[in-house]
């Protein structure tokens, strides 16, 4: 197969960090080929050079072996390149159309030809079976769907060479499937592929090769069907990955949380949650698992006093706790790891030691007075961050500058830091590469073992089944079934995850 | 922290690049419009500072653009948006010049500080209402602020109006009676209206930092500012903090009202103040929203407002230029940091290499 691209030697220092150091990446026509990394490890950096987004310091980027400047990414485009990012860079308030002729709008006379443009994307989504409906509007659309309206602006643009950067990452299991599906089709279709992951799984199901990053130089270079996911985490991370949590073994003890018969709606005032009843006990992980939208958000905001219930109760050790605020159920010793830490977790534009005492601003030893005490939050807080290896280790860094893993370490770390009674984590390793996952699992093993409760919810079902005592499903408002990790299989939870009985 | 400083640095710097342009532009308007800019900005600075009058008129000026700032500044750090400051200074100077004018007999520093801490509970009474609206039902506080604008203008050109109850029967002019002695805000150099207001201003700016950036008031009320999400998350309770920011924030603009009356005009007359609540806005930005920075920027705007006098005197060149370079200047502002960027990486980087 002759290669498509050639990066070599590529060159990209920044002010603090060297983020592409000597690069060197041979990608061939019609593959799929991984850049797999841990964040930070500089994938974003290298696809951004090629893309024209940033200039390299040195080195050379050739295509189809003729050495090519870019000054931007227009001079890429022009060479058959496009990116998907993290980030979309969709109108909201436009349709599908609007968004993809941007910048190139077909004119007819004085006015722009919009319907020209809208049967020609229609052949486009159809041809690469993306299902996008032309006309709706962004805003209207789900994330799943408006990937594929980015994917559909690259085919629209003439792209050759598509680059997704994490797509995954905003994804529920199904919408993953689906661009799998793509991938492959896109593939056929004889488009070459660059997919940017930190996942080991989604390396091992789609690449035909994978290059691995890390700190900003290339490990290796390899055949997919020649190397499984403790090699590809070994390279990555650069040391032995244990894939299996050592849960401690502690006695189960009195019951710290009960729920009981609870009923509450979601946002759109709908009922999500149609009479759950659970309880966990001291020294126990119970792991709630279910497909995206069943009710684990409104749960979990119920139980951190976001959300107030129609009916129900919720009790902590015997003591009534319904309809609490969250300041009374932090008091109460009831630690939150929120879904979306960067909305519920983290205030992005304060110093980490402001965000390290985020729910205990009113309380002893930081209260004197009216006054915050700063030196003992700095204090503190600088503590924290030696413990929870936090990187930089610099309390005087805005939050919305740490990469997503040391950013729930914030989170953990403020949250672990006091006596709690219930833990309450929601997708705790969302987004996270492998080294903080096995980090974040740690520390929950670590609260179990200390004989403290833990409500885990997640969407990855082997998260919930690696942590959890006990397992219970969630479909639409309701815990379906109960399950023992130890005696059950991915399967059969699945099947009542999706609405099926056991 | 040293990377801190150079941050704070640069944006000093931009700061004043952008002040710099503004200028320019206007240097560039002004000959344009056939004017001498040289003539034109002499006047500017000789009007502003050139006299003993001038620089008191220009430290006159900055007196209410800082405490109009402070509101601002005070809303905006809780991520509202106080469009209602004229009018809170309207209600400022109406209830400073009615405690002023009826309350006799009073020792002269008792009467003051009733007569702003009047000033002050009125201006935060017009906060209460947009900041509770919002709080409460989701109501946009811009759209709350400026109907209370209106109200108060109403209310004060009424008040004083031929029937109007605070109308002053001795005089023919729609304004109310003077003030007691007891309540003039004492004044600090001879031959000119400067008085003590400047300094209780600068005061407060660094009372406002304080309880800003050094109290579990100030830390909660940014918390909502920065992300209200995580806030509410964080055990704060995000409407409380939403109306507190209005009610402060309507208070200093009250303040900024009551010490113009007891301090400069010693009487209510219909739209005393000349637009200090719009300017105290674009002060605000201009001062990095820092209650610090504004002195600076307040200044700076009341040096254009005293110099403007002369300079449309003296070079013929309307006022009105004075709102276009504050305007630029704003506008450069808007535009910094690419400007900013732009004198980082290709200035900065050809003098340091790559370590900048
Ligand atoms: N625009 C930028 N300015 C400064 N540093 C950056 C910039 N973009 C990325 N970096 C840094 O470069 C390194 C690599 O980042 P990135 O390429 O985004 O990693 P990845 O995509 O593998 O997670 C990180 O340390 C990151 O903080
Ligand atoms: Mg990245």
């Amino acid at each position: 197969m002759p290669s498509i691209i050639r990066m070599e030697n590529i060159v990209k220092r920044f002010p603090s960090v060297l983020a592409n150091d000597h690069v060197n990446l041979e990608v061939e026509e019609g593959e799929i080929h991984c850049l797999l990394g841990e964040n930070g490890a500089g994938k974003s950096t290298l696809m951004n050079i090629l893309y024209g987004l940033y200039s390299h310091d040195s080195g050379k980027i050739l295509i189809r072996d003729r050495e090519v400047r870019f000054r931007g990414p227009a001079d890429a485009i022009a060479n058959g390149i496009g990116m998907v990012h993290q980030d979309f860079m969709l109108i909201p308030v436009f349709t599908v159309v609007e968004n993809l002729i941007l910048g190139a709008e077909p004119v007819k006379g004085f006015s722009l030809d919009l319907e020209k443009a809208r049967e020609e994307i229609a052949n486009l989504s159809e041809k690469y079976k993306l299902d996008v409906e032309p006309t709706a509007y962004i805003e209207n659309i789900s994330v799943g769907m408006q990937q594929r309206v980015e994917i559909l602006k690259l085919l629209y643009r003439g792209a050759e060479i598509m680059i997704f950067d994490e797509p995954t990452s905003i994804l529920t299991p199904q919408e993953v499937d689906e661009l799998y599906k793509i991938m492959n089709f896109l593939r056929e279709n004889g488009k070459t592929i660059i997919f940017i992951t930190h996942k080991l799984k989604e390396v091992m199901e789609i690449s035909d090769r994978v290059t691995v990053l890390r700190d900003g130089r290339v490990i290796d270079t390899i055949d997919t069907s020649s190397t499984n996911p403790h090699e590809l985490a070994r390279m990555m991370v650069g040391r032995e990955v244990l894939f299996r949590v050592e849960k401690p073994s502690v006695r189960i003890g009195k019951r710290v949380l009960k729920i009981e018969n609870l009923h509450a709606r979601n946002q759109r005032g709908l009922p999500a949650l149609n009479g759950v009843s659970l309880d966990v006990a001291e020294g126990e992980v119970v792991g709630i698992a279910g497909i995206d939208g069943n009710g684990q958000t409104e749960l979990v905001e119920v139980l951190s006093g976001l959300r107030k219930i129609d009916r129900g109760k919720i009790s902590l050790y015997d003591r009534d706790i319904t309809n609490f605020t969250p300041k009374e159920l932090i008091d109460m010793g009831i630690a939150h790891i929120p879904e979306d830490r960067r909305l519920r977790g983290l205030i992005l534009d304060f110093h980490l030691y402001e965000n390290l005492i985020l729910g205990f601003q009113d309380n002893k030893p930081f209260r004197r007075g009216v006054i915050l005490d700063l030196k003992r939050v700095k204090e503190w807080s600088s503590e924290l961050v030696e413990d929870f290896d936090i990187r930089p280790r610099d309390i005087d860094v805005n939050a919305g500058s740490l990469s997503g893993g040391n950013q729930q370490k914030v989170v953990i770390a403020r949250e672990f830091s006091r006596n709690i009674k219930l833990l309450v984590a929601s997708q705790p390793s969302r987004g996270l590469d492998v080294g903080a996952t096995e980090f974040v699992h740690n520390q929950i093993m670590r609260v179990k073992a200390e004989g403290k409760a833990v409500l885990l919810v997640s969407l990855e079902l082997s998260e919930v089944m690696n942590l959890s005592d006990r397992i219970l499903v969630i479909y639409e408002g309701k815990i379906q079934a109960e399950f023992d990790p130890k005696k059950t299989t991915e399967s059969e939870i699945g099947l009542v995850m999706a609405g099926g009985h056991v | 922290m040293s990377r801190n400083i150079n941050e704070s640095v640069l944006t000093a710097f931009k700061v004043l690049v952008a002040i710099f342009l503004a200028f320019l532009f206007g240097y560039i308007v002004l000959y344009i419009m056939g004017y001498d800019p040289v003539v034109a900005y002499g006047s500017l600075i000789k009007g502003a500072f050139g006299s003993k009058r001038g620089f008191a008129e220009t430290l006159i000026s900055t007196t209410p653009l800082i405490f109009g700032s402070l509101g601002f500044i005070l809303a905006f750090q809780c991520g509202l948006f106080n469009m209602g400051l004229e009018g809170q200074i309207a209600i400022g100077g109406i209830v400073a010049a009615y405690l002023g004018y009826t309350i006799p007999g009073l020792p002269p520093f008792i009467h003051i500080t009733i007569c702003i801490i009047g000033a002050a509970a009125g201006g935060a009474l017009w906060g209460l209402g947009p900041g509770f609206l919002k709080a409460r039902f989701g109501i946009h506080e811009v759209i709350g602020t400026i109907m209370m604008n209106y109200i108060a203008f109403d209310v004060s050109s009424y008040l004083v109006s031929t029937h109007g109850p605070m109308k002053d029967r001795l005089t023919d002019m729609p304004a109310s009676p003077f003030i007691h002695d007891s309540a003039k805000i004492i004044r600090i150099w001879k031959g000119t209206r400067l008085h003590w207001g400047i300094f209780l201003a600068i005061f407060f700016s660094f009372v406002v930092w304080f309880l800003l950036f050094r109290t579990r008031i100030g830390y909660k009320l940014r918390a909502v500012g920065k992300n209200q999400f995580a806030a509410e998350a964080g055990g704060i309770n995000v409407p409380r903090y939403m109306i507190l920011a209005m009610v402060l924030s309507g208070l200093f603009g009250g303040i900024a009202g009551g010490v113009e009356i007891l301090g400069i005009h010693y009487r209510l007359f219909a739209a005393f103040s000349p637009g200090y609540g719009w300017d105290a806005i674009a002060v605000s930005l201009l001062g990095l929203l820092s209650p610090i920075g504004i002195i600076g920027s307040a200044f700076l705007f009341g040096f254009l407002r005293s110099g403007s006098i002369l300079m449309q005197a003296i070079a013929g060149v309307s006022k009105d230029m004075i709102s276009v370079i504050t305007g630029v200047i704003i506008f450069f502002m808007g535009m910094s940091d690419p400007v900013g960027n732009f004198i980082k990486d290709k200035l900065l980087r050809k003098l340091y290499g790559n370590s900048v």
